[in-house]
C-alpha cells in the first residue's frame, strides 16, 4: 500500500438525516426514465424509440449526435410510455413503463479468465452496446469518454465524501466479483494503470479491500478528498494533452456484471436521506427510478425539496422525479423560500443553526464544533453580489489552482487564461464547496460548465 | 413581521415590470432586500445548499469593527477641543461637543454618497450594494472635524464615481474608495485638511502656547532642515501636559482626523476584523512588519532628528494603525493571493513610513502608500498566479 496522501484544505458538511444502514422495503416504482439531461456534454440526443414500442433491459432508446457509437439503454424492460420533449423540441425524457419481470438484451458472457485474455476492442463494444459506456467519464472536460481515444489511465474514487452520500459498504455490497472483473476489463482498455483510491480515515468498503490489478492510493482529509480529480491531482495531474478516464465504483461494478453475466443489470440500491425524511435508510430499485413511491407518507410537513444526488452537486428533481444515471442518493431538504427578517434570522441576526464556513458578524456555527448535525434548507441567504471577497476558495479546494482568476477567465472568455489557469483539471463536483461559501452567492459550477464547453468547442 | 412583508407586498407590483415606479426597482429592491433577505433558493442545478454568509454580513462585520475608532473619535474631537480652551468637563459633554462636529459628516457622507450609490444603481440597472456600507464610515473617521460638510459631500462623491462607479461598481475597483476621497481633499483643499490648524476644533479663546499640530507634523517640523531638536524634546513641550507621550499616542487622546488617532480603539477593530476572518492577517501582520523594517532603516541611519525618532513611535503616530486595519485590508484593493498579501502588505508599510519620513511635501505617508500599492496590487498578483501558469506548464512539458 502506498503512503497516505494528507489533504488539509476542504470542509466537512455534517447535514442531519444520514441514511440508516439498513435496507427499506418499498414498492418499486411502475416507471421509470432516462434522462439525456444527466448526461453532460451529450448534443441534440435523437429518441431511438417511440411511445408504445417494447424495449428491453439494454436496449438503446436514444443516441447522440457526438457520441456515434454509444448506446444510451433502457434499465428495465417494457413499453416505452412516454417521450417528453422541451423547447425546440428537445429530447429531455423517455418514460418506460416496466414488467414486472424485467427481460434482459443478452450479450457475450466471459469467464474472469477469458476477460483477461480478452481483445480490447470486442470488449469495448460490448460496454458500448449495452448502453454501459456513459459511465465512463473523461478528463479534461469530465463529459462521456471518447470510444476511440486511448487514456493515460483510469481513476476510481473508492469513497463519496460529499455530504449524506451513500455508503458503498451497503450499496456495493456483496458485489466483489463483479467489481473485480470490471477492474480486469478496464484494464484493458488503457495502456497506464488503473487507479483506486480509498480514504484512510473513513471505514473502506470490504468491496475494495482484495481488489487485485489496481494502483491503491490512501486519502486523508475532508471533502472533497473523496472527488475523483482532487485524486487524480495529487496523484498525477492533468496537463494539457493528457486524457484519463473516471469511473465510478458503481459504473465499475455494472461493467463486470455484464461480462460475467452477459446483461445489463440496472439493478440499484440507493440511499434515502436528509432531514426532511422520516424513515431514512436504503432502498433497492433501478437506474431512473420514479422516487414518489420511496417518499409516499416518508416526508415531514413543510415545503421540501427532492434532490437526485447530495446537496453540493445534485439536481432538484420535484417529489414525482426521477432518479438520475449516475446518482446513488435521493436527499430531501427544507426548501427555504422564505423571507427572513434582517435582526432576527437575516442577515444581521445572530445564527447558530446554519452552517457557515466563516465567522463573520453573527456567523456563530463554528461554536458547534464539528459534530453538530445540520438542517440547511436551499435559501441562497443573501444575493447574488461581484466577487468581493479573496482568499476563501483556495481554503476549500485542495489544488495548486487559483479558482476566482479562473472564473473570472471564463467569464472573459479567454481560452488561453482558462488553460493557463488550470481548466483541463476540474470539474463541477470540484468547484461545489466554493460554490457553498460563496460570499457572493455566485453559481460557480455552472459557470465552470461554460468555461468547459467553450474549451471543447475551440 | 408578517404586516411588513404584506405591505412590500402589496407595494411591489409598482415597481415591477410595467408598473408605476419600474425605473426605481432597484431601490425598492434595495429596501426590500435590507429588512428582508430574500426568498431565492438555489437553482434546480448546482450546490442546493449555501453557508449562511452574505455580502451585507460581511461588510457590517467591518462597520462593527469601525465602531470604536468612531465612538473613540468623537469623545476625542470633544476632549481635544475642551484641551485647547483649558476647560475641564467630564466625559459626557466631551462626547457631546464631539458627536455635534462628527455626526453631521458621518450623515453627509453617508447620504452624498448612497444618493450616488442608488443613482448609478438607477441608471445602469444593478442591485445596489454593500459596499458604501463600509466606505461611508471610512470617510468620515480619515478626515479632521473642522472639515467644511461641503467637502465631504464633494470628496465622497468624487471618489465613488470615479475610483469605484467608473470600474463599474462594487469589486471592481483597483484604487480603495475611502483614500481616493481622502487624497482628493487633500491635494483640492489643502488648507482644510492639512497643517497644524484644522485637527483641533478650537473654540474663541485657546490656552498659552496652544498649537494644534499633529505629532507627525511636530516631528516634521523639528526634526528636520536646520535647527533641530531632538523629536522627542519637542513632544515634551506640547501646550498641555503628555499630549504627545508614547501612552497619549497609543490611547489616541493626541490631534489628528476623527477617527485614526487611537492605536488602541484599531487594535480592537483588528481583534475583531481578524477573529471573525474579514480582515486579512497576512496583510496586517506584513504592513507592520513593513513599517517596522523601515523605521529601523531609518533609525540606522539617523542623519536628522527626524530619522532618529525611535521605530516604534511610527506605529502609533499618525494614520498608520488605521490604515494597517482597516485601508490596506480591503479585499477587492489589496492584493489577493496569499503570496501577494505578504508582498503587498510589506510595501505598504514600508512606503507609509519612508514618505512619511523623508518626503517633506507630506507629513503622512501611510494614505499614498496603501494607494500605491493598491495600483500595484495587480502587478503582484499577475506575478503570483504567473508561478502558478508555469508550474503548470512544467508538469505538461516534462
Amino acid at each position: 500500500m502506498s503512503q497516505i496522501i494528507r489533504l488539509k484544505k476542504g470542509f466537512e458538511i455534517n447535514l442531519a438525516g444520514e441514511a440508516k444502514r439498513e435496507i427499506l422495503n418499498r414498492e418499486q416504482p411502475e416507471t421509470f426514465s432516462v434522462k439525456p439531461t444527466d448526461f453532460v456534454g451529450v448534443l441534440r440526443p435523437k429518441a431511438l424509440v417511440k411511445p408504445g414500442d417494447n424495449v428491453k433491459a439494454g436496449t438503446p432508446v436514444f443516441s447522440g449526435k457526438n457520441y456515434p457509437g454509444v448506446n444510451f439503454a433502457s434499465p428495465v424492460s417494457g413499453e416505452v410510455a412516454d417521450v417528453v420533449r422541451g423547447e425546440k423540441r428537445a429530447l429531455l425524457e423517455i418514460r418506460i413503463l416496466a414488467d414486472k419481470d424485467i427481460e434482459y438484451e443478452t450479450f457475450d458472457q466471459f469467464t474472469p479468465s477469458d476477460l483477461n485474455n480478452a481483445d480490447p476492442e470486442a470488449l469495448k463494444k460490448e460496454i458500448l452496446d449495452s448502453g454501459l459506456w456513459p459511465f465512463i467519464i473523461q478528463r479534461p472536460f469530465a463529459v462521456i469518454a471518447d470510444p476511440n481515444d486511448s487514456p493515460k489511465a483510469i481513476y476510481i474514487s473508492g469513497f463519496d465524501s460529499n455530504p449524506l452520500s451513500a455508503d458503498y459498504g451497503m450499496t456495493l455490497k456483496g458485489e466483489e466479483k463483479y467489481f473485480q472483473a470490471g477492474i480486469d476489463a478496464l484494464g484493458k482498455l488503457t495502456e497506464g494503470q488503473v487507479h483506486l483510491s480509498i480514504s484512510s480515515d473513513r471505514e473502506v468498503a470490504s468491496i475494495f479491500s482484495q481488489i487485485t490489478g489496481v494502483q491503491s492510493h490512501k486519502f486523508h482529509g475532508p471533502h472533497p478528498s473523496g472527488n475523483v480529480g482532487v485524486q487524480i491531482h495529487h496523484i498525477d495531474s492533468i496537463v494539457k494533452g493528457d486524457l484519463v478516464w473516471t469511473v465510478k465504483p458503481e459504473g465499475v461494478v455494472k461493467i463486470g456484471k455484464l461480462f460475467l453475466e452477459g446483461r445489463y443489470d440496472a439493478r440499484r440500491t440507493i440511499a434515502l436521506a436528509g432531514s426532511m425524511v422520516k424513515e431514512t435508510g436504503y432502498i433497492e430499485t433501478y437506474v431512473g427510478a420514479r422516487v414518489d413511491k420511496f417518499l409516499r407518507d416518508n416526508l415531514k410537513e413543510g415545503n421540501t425539496r427532492v434532490i437526485s444526488g447530495n446537496v453540493l452537486t445534485g439536481e432538484s428533481i420535484g417529489q414525482e422525479g426521477y432518479l438520475g444515471f449516475y446518482d446513488d442518493l435521493i436527499t430531501v431538504i427544507p426548501e427555504g423560500d422564505e423571507e427572513r427578517f434582517f435582526l432576527t434570522t437575516g442577515w444581521l441576526g445572530p445564527i447558530m443553526s446554519r452552517l457557515s464556513f466563516h465567522r463573520a458578524w453573527g456567523l456563530m456555527s463554528f461554536l458547534n464544533g464539528g459534530k453538530k448535525k445540520y438542517d440547511l434548507d436551499t435559501n441562497l441567504n443573501g444575493e447574488e453580489r461581484p466577487f468581493v471577497q479573496t482568499g476563501a476558495f483556495e481554503k476549500v479546494l485542495p489544488m495548486d489552482i487559483y479558482p476566482v482568476y479562473l472564473l473570472k477567465a471564463i467569464m472573459a472568455e479567454d481560452y488561453d487564461e482558462m488553460e493557463a489557469l488550470g481548466i483541463y483539471e476540474l470539474a463541477e463536483e470540484d468547484l461545489s464547496l466554493c460554490e457553498f461559501i460563496d460570499v457572493s452567492k455566485m453559481p460557480v459550477q455552472s459557470i465552470l460548465r461554460e468555461g468547459i464547453q467553450l474549451m471543447m468547442e475551440s | 413581521m408578517k404586516f411588513l412583508q404584506d405591505i412590500f407586498d402589496k407595494l411591489e407590483p409598482n415597481f415591477k415590470k410595467g408598473g408605476k415606479y419600474e425605473s426605481l426597482f432597484y431601490l425598492w429592491e434595495a429596501q426590500r432586500t435590507f429588512i428582508f433577505t430574500p426568498k431565492t433558493t438555489a437553482p434546480p442545478r448546482g450546490a442546493q445548499i449555501r453557508d449562511a454568509i452574505d455580502l451585507k454580513r460581511m461588510m457590517f462585520t467591518v462597520v462593527i469593527a469601525l465602531i470604536p475608532c468612531l465612538l473613540f473619535g468623537i469623545w476625542n474631537t470633544g476632549h481635544m477641543h475642551y484641551l485647547s480652551a483649558g476647560q475641564e468637563v467630564g466625559h459626557l459633554d466631551k462626547f457631546l461637543y464631539g458627536l455635534w462636529l462628527v455626526l453631521p459628516i458621518v450623515l453627509v457622507s453617508y447620504i452624498s454618497g448612497g444618493l450616488i450609490e442608488v443613482a448609478f444603481a438607477l441608471l445602469r440597472k444593478h442591485p445596489v450594494t454593500e459596499g458604501f456600507l463600509v466606505t461611508g464610515m471610512l470617510i468620515p473617521l480619515v478626515v479632521p472635524a473642522t472639515i467644511p460638510l461641503w467637502q465631504v459631500a464633494v470628496g465622497t462623491i468624487f471618489s465613488v464615481v470615479l475610483a469605484k462607479e467608473i470600474f463599474g461598481g462594487v469589486g471592481m475597483n483597483i484604487l480603495n474608495v475611502a483614500l481616493t476621497a481622502r487624497a482628493f481633499l487633500f491635494f483640492a483643499y489643502p488648507t482644510e485638511i492639512s497643517g497644524s490648524e484644522v485637527w483641533i476644533a478650537t473654540g474663541e479663546e485657546v490656552v498659552q502656547g496652544y498649537s494644534g499640530a499633529t505629532a507627525l507634523g511636530i516631528a516634521a517640523e523639528v526634526g528636520t532642515g536646520e535647527n533641530q531638536i531632538p523629536v522627542l524634546e519637542a513632544f515634551s513641550n506640547a501646550f498641555a501636559p503628555d499630549l504627545y507621550s508614547m501612552k497619549s499616542m497609543f490611547i489616541g487622546t493626541i490631534p489628528g482626523s476623527i477617527g485614526e488617532t487611537s492605536t488602541l480603539m484599531c487594535l480592537i477593530g483588528a481583534i475583531i476584523l481578524l477573529i471573525t476572518g474579514v480582515g486579512s492577517w497576512r496583510i496586517m501582520l506584513s504592513m507592520l512588519v513593513g513599517g517596522v523594517a523601515m523605521g529601523l532603516i531609518l533609525n540606522g541611519f539617523g542623519s536628522n532628528e527626524f530619522l532618529k525618532l525611535p521605530f516604534y513611535y511610527h506605529l502609533v503616530m499618525g494614520g498608520f494603525a488605521f490604515g494597517l486595519v482597516y485601508m490596506a485590508t480591503d479585499p477587492v484593493t489589496a492584493a489577493q493571493t496569499q503570496t501577494g498579501k505578504w508582498i503587498y502588505g510589506f510595501f505598504c508599510g514600508f512606503f507609509a513610513i519612508l514618505i512619511r519620513v523623508l518626503n517633506p511635501a507630506y507629513p503622512e505617508g501611510v494614505m499614498l502608500a496603501i494607494l500605491l500599492m493598491n495600483v500595484f496590487a495587480p502587478l503582484i498578483d499577475y506575478y503570483v498566479v504567473g508561478a502558478n501558469k508555469k508550474r503548470r506548464l512544467k508538469r505538461a512539458t516534462v
